[in-house]
């Protein structure tokens, strides 16, 4: 039963990863940009989530009304302004600004919000749970997570395959000279991608902000899972990055069930076994 | 050579003494300096401003403002009075950065002390560059098995010029158990030991919690060293249900404690006693958990309760905290005493030296260091190695109260000068 309960609370997990890796897996499809502040972004949408709650007394999933589009707008603005002046054939410029931007938001954080450890306050969803036969329980909190997560690749699936803005995306992801050629603008359409990719990471932050307790040291180190879990499900494949998440998830809990140590050891080794036989994922959608 | 003796008239004698003497001379000139009409004597202080522990260092600028006010006229030592410079630096929370800083201190401004505190990731950078520069160094605010061992400390031979005050392990173990006899619950505990520099040390076989626990009748679950910022802590979570852990105690840090402590809920996993070390210190992180941090219980190193007064600027531990607590309108923190009483420490170590030029002198003042601060007596004569001494450990509750929550001393059994403010409760 420890082992069901271990799988089940590894699924869970996963949602957490994915709704983590969701908005990189996104924007590496559609400009081939990695960016190493996600994590900061994360916690700094876990901030605001925290200001809104507190200053507005406001519930943290009815803050997220202001936290997405929030994010959405910073994620828009810093394309135009910044990021868009970095991309060209050489990979590496954006590679150094996207690290600039994660200290100067850390220390940005840390100069307005200290190094407090804070969390979001869900009253009484925290700690809610649902009981399963077998004595299993599975928290709401991570069961809500894992829907926002699947509604989040799902939308963004939508998005991507089913809508004019997608016809876009794939269009700039494709050939961006031809693109621009049959009149899409470029720069707006990075502009947007950006901006759907800080609007997922505005909820991914409100929920880990809502999860556990967040400083604003501690973007880096939840970032690794969110590479892990895009490399896994392969470049550029949404649902790929989900499966990725949960692959990741449910080798740490079963690593966990055999010893705490191998926790995060056993996850690593899951990522490193799928690059060591599909190099580039297992269901890879960009070359 | 011939022709010049002869020319100066000089023998060959005379002229050996002095081109001997010439060349000894740097050796000894390095070591006098130009006396100014008012001699300073410079402190260097490394801490980590900024960072992840920084909540460590967040009192340092109340506590430096009131050191300086206090030394504004000087320091005497031999019928002189020195002016006291106090130059900080910040360690960024990260050793490399720490032992750069505290290089910078003892090669580019040469400080005649250097000062630390905050974890090993501070203190043990720093005491090995003063080691290595043979400068005098004083920590606190640290474990102190860490701060030996983690340095490959010998308890043979120890260190010739660091030294360093605060509590050990050992202190932590006896507080804990102490706790946890008064509470009556079960005598089954299960261990959350994070795979870092204090999660080993607290976890290990030999020195750490497991033999302690064991020799007083505990029966111990420990699941293994896990990774720090861990998302899942399900397969503790229902190892301790398995094994019924009435108490669960570790040394966490906030993030895996708030995500460990969330899960228990969700999994219905509900210990009546948790005393975690290190995640607990802070009231913000207290606050942070709400009405789930009511009842949590922690070591205390320090509390406004503590019945000592520093012996700078007489202030007792209330006037300390409340001082804080006046001028940053923020909660007291534990580490504030410990800030205060390093530079009490410093400040009596200037005051007794033989000679303030000579760093043997001023490690000879460290050494003879018999001084009641604002955290407890400070003695190096007494330690349980040589540079290392120790101040008393008390643990405590978080109980929320009209005014939010507040740090209760419960357990004393190890320091029975400290008084218990209040009694322990249970969780469930």
């Amino acid at each position: 039963m420890d082992w069901i309960n271990a799988i089940l609370q590894g699924i869970l997990l996963g949602g957490l990863y994915a709704l983590f890796a969701a908005g990189l897996s996104l924007i590496f499809g559609v400009m081939r940009l990695v960016n190493i502040a996600h994590g900061d972004f994360i916690v700094l949408a876990a901030f605001l989530g925290l200001t809104i709650t507190t200053t507005l007394g406001l519930s943290p999933l009815l803050a997220l009304i202001l936290v997405v589009p929030v994010m959405a707008g910073i994620g828009y603005g810093l394309q135009r302004l910044v990021l868009n002046q970095t991309l060209g054939d050489d990979i590496l410029p954006p590679l150094l600004v996207t690290f600039g931007l994660s200290v100067i938001i850390q220390n940005g954080l840390l100069e307005i919000y200290s190094a407090d450890p804070q969390k979001i306050s869900a009253g009484a969803l925290e700690t809610a749970s649902v009981a399963l036969p077998g004595d299993l329980n599975i928290g709401v909190l991570p069961l809500l997570m894992f829907g926002v997560a699947v509604a989040v690749i799902a939308g963004l699936q939508w998005i991507f395959y089913r809508s004019a803005l997608g016809r876009a995306f794939r269009a700039v992801s494709d050939k961006q000279d031809i693109a621009q050629l049959m009149g899409l603008n470029k720069a707006h359409i990075f502009g947007l991608a950006m901006a759907l990719s800080l609007a997922v990471v505005g909820l991914a932050g409100v929920f880990l902000g809502i999860r556990t307790s967040f400083d604003p040291s501690i973007g880096p180190g939840r970032l690794i899972f969110g590479f892990e879990a895009v490399i896994i499900g392969g470049l550029g494949n949404l649902w790929g990055t989900l499966i990725g998440g949960i692959i990741l998830g449910v080798s740490q809990n079963i690593g966990a069930q055999i010893n705490p140590g191998w926790q995060l050891l056993a996850g690593h080794i899951a990522f490193l076994i799928v690059l060591a036989v599909r190099p580039r994922g297992l269901f890879p959608r960009i070359d | 050579m011939t022709h010049l003796r002869k020319t100066l008239g000089i023998s060959r004698r005379t002229f050996l003494a002095g081109a001997s003497a010439g060349l000894a001379a740097p050796a000894i000139l390095t070591r006098t300096r130009a006396y100014a009409a008012n001699p300073v004597i410079k402190i260097g202080h490394v801490s980590p401003r900024t960072g992840p522990l920084a909540g460590f260092a967040e009192a340092d600028d109340y506590v430096l403002a009131g050191i300086r006010q206090a030394l504004a006229g000087g320091i005497e030592n031999n019928g002189k009075t020195y002016q006291v410079e106090i130059i900080s630096k910040d360690s960024q929370s990260n050793p490399n950065r720490a032992a750069e800083v505290a290089s910078e201190l003892l090669l580019g401004e040469e400080v005649d002390l250097i000062v630390a505190a905050s974890t090993p990731d501070t203190t043990n950078p720093v005491s090995d560059q003063a080691e290595l520069n043979e400068v005098p160094c004083i920590t606190t605010d640290c474990p102190w098995q860490p701060y030996f061992f983690g340095r490959n400390g010998d308890p043979q031979t120890g260190f010739d010029y660091t030294y360093h005050f605060f509590w050990g392990l050992e202190d932590v173990i006896n507080a804990f158990l102490d706790l946890w006899q008064q509470s009556g619950v079960a005598k089954t505990v299960g261990g959350l030991f994070p795979n870092d520099a204090d999660g080993n040390a607290w976890g290990d076989e030999i020195h750490g919690f497991p033999p302690a626990l064991a020799g007083e009748g505990y029966a111990l679950t420990d699941p293994g060293r896990y990774q720090p910022l861990t998302d899942d802590f399900s397969s503790q979570i229902s190892a301790f249900k398995e094994a019924g852990c009435d108490i669960i105690t570790g040394n966490m840090i906030p993030p895996d404690f708030a995500t460990f402590w969330a899960q228990s809920a969700q999994q219905g996993f509900t210990p009546k006693v948790v005393t975690i070390g290190k995640a607990l210190l802070f009231p913000s992180v207290i606050e942070s958990l709400g009405d789930r941090g009511d009842g949590l219980t922690s070591e205390i190193w320090w509390s406004p309760n503590h019945p000592f007064s520093s012996s700078l600027t007489g202030v007792s531990s209330k006037e300390l905290a409340d001082g804080y607590m006046a001028a940053s309108g923020r909660p007291w923190t534990q580490p504030i005493g410990f800030k205060h009483a390093l530079f009490e420490v410093a400040t009596d170590v200037i005051r007794r030296s033989a000679d303030l030029e000579d760093p043997n002198a001023i490690l000879e003042a460290i050494q003879k260091t018999k001084l009641s601060t604002v955290v407890g007596p400070v003695d190096w004569s007494n330690g349980p190695v040589r540079n290392v001494t120790k101040t008393p450990l008390v643990a405590g509750q978080w109980q929320k109260g009209p005014n939010g929550f507040d740090l209760v001393i419960t357990a004393n059994r190890s320091a029975p000068f400290i008084a218990t403010t209040g009694e322990l409760k249970l969780l469930s």
